[in-house]
């Protein structure tokens, strides 16, 4: 039987937990607010480049590029972006379920996040490279993990490479998915979903008659990498919202916890000083008569 | 059509919208040589090499550093698509500079193709900062 002052105790404990989990809270919805501006400060950029895709592929008929290439899948590598830190709820766990799904003797993992390295390691699957990103995501980190998959791909160390990721849905809702990267199929818009838009937007191109320099196929041939390299940044902002947003969910369901759980022990509390004041009054009482 | 007097400068990076305004003449450093790009061009993609860009707006030059990109150009609007884009102003010489050795130093070093093509792009965005940045010095 715990003692009043135990009990105290336990308050305590748990309000300094609910103040933690409150303040984790906050600073989540912070970085997922930055992460969608980040995600929204490209979209004049993606715009642009979809507009300029549009024309070149309406242009360059029978193009041909290495990073077109289809072959027979024998070796396909998967870029993992995970979170660094834990504290996000099913997040990762639903994510590295669909990783394990891979098989594991045909495919090299392209990790980006520490969860996704560890992983792999504890899984003993293949590892080709690990890399890093920041809370909030730059534009060079994301070239180098596109640029490592696009080498890969050329050399012909892998036919085919996916990126493996959550999908921001909404503040409430994140999705795993896997994503075709490379070879390029269909050439469609790029733009991260981190409002809850859809994250692929159709080309329409042709109203006006451009002339290339020096002609479509070296325009696009060109632009292709900086079109991957920008859908890896897009991606890595995108999966960087589902973290924040999920962290914020699961720190407010700790917070909420913490504090049922202070209200249920100052009743419990409250319960037992009022036991010991009524006891302690009988003691009084009797004792009172007793002498009387 | 009318004919326009003005061009709109559009410059986008993946993070910002560098620049956007409208200008009385643009050049660009393309990949075969400098282009002057007046209103009425005709209407033109390529790509651009890192370097500078000079914006003419009421006879005064407005310089930025530019990394690899894109440039589409129609009669009345000049839309560029880069890695890197910063204006003269905003360029730190210093850590420019600094980049700069760092990138030389590695190309001394060992390395595979792709390390050092990596190398060669950060080397070539320091040096267009670095050429914005020391114009006229």
């Amino acid at each position: 039987m715990p003692s009043t002052r135990d009990i105290r105790r336990r308050i305590r404990s748990v309000k300094n937990t609910a103040q933690i989990t409150k303040a984790m809270q906050m600073v989540a919805a912070a970085k997922m607010r930055k992460a969608q501006q980040a995600a929204l400060a490209g979209r004049p950029y993606a715009q642009l480049m979809n507009q300029v895709l549009a024309e070149v592929t309406h242009h360059a008929a029978d193009f041909t590029h290495p990073l077109l290439e289809v072959r027979e899948v024998r070796k396909r590598a998967v870029i993992l972006v995970s979170t660094d830190k834990g504290l996000c709820g099913s997040l990762n766990a639903n994510l590295l379920r669909e990783a394990g799904k891979f098989d594991r003797n045909t495919t090299v993992f392209i990790t980006a996040g520490r969860k996704a390295a560890q992983f792999v390691a504890r899984t003993r699957r293949q590892l080709a490279a690990e890399f890093t990103y920041k809370d909030a995501p730059m534009f060079a980190e994301a070239r180098a993990i596109s640029k490592f998959a696009q080498d890969m791909f050329i050399q012909g160390e892998v036919d085919h490479v996916d990126i493996l990721y959550t999908n921001f849905i909404s503040t409430l809702s994140q999705r795993p998915e896997v994503v075709p990267f490379l070879p390029v199929g269909e050439i469609k818009g790029v733009v991260a979903g981190v409002d809850g838009t859809g994250a692929e937007v159709e080309l329409a191109g042709g109203t006006t008659e451009f002339q290339f320099e020096p002609s479509a196929a070296a325009v696009l041939g060109g632009l292709l990498p900086h079109y991957l390299n920008f859908k890896v940044y897009q991606i890595l902002l995108e999966a960087k919202a589902s973290e924040q947003s999920a962290r914020m969910v699961a720190m407010k369901s700790a917070t909420d916890n913490a504090n049922q759980l202070i209200k249920d022990l100052t009743l419990e509390y409250n319960k037992m000083r009022q036991a010991n004041i009524t006891k302690e009054l009988l003691e009084i009482s009797s004792a009172a008569m007793a002498m009387g | 059509m009318d004919m326009a007097t003005t061009l709109k400068l559009e410059i986008v990076t993946p993070d910002a919208k560098v620049f956007s305004d409208d200008v009385e003449m643009v050049t660009l450093p393309g990949v075969e040589g400098e282009m002057g790009i007046y209103p009425n061009h005709v209407p033109l993609m390529t790509q651009i090499a890192p370097g500078e860009i000079v914006a003419r707006k009421n006879g005064q030059d407005i310089f930025l550093a530019i990394g690899d990109g894109f440039v589409e150009i129609t009669g009345d609007h000049v839309a560029i698509l880069s890695d890197m884009a910063i204006r003269a102003e905003n360029i730190d010489e210093a850590k420019a500079e600094e980049a700069r050795r760092r990138a030389e130093a590695r190309l001394g070093e060992k390395l595979s193709d792709e390390e050092a093509a990596a190398v060669q792009a950060a080397l070539a965005h320091s040096l267009a900062q670095l050429k914005v940045k020391r114009r006229g010095k």
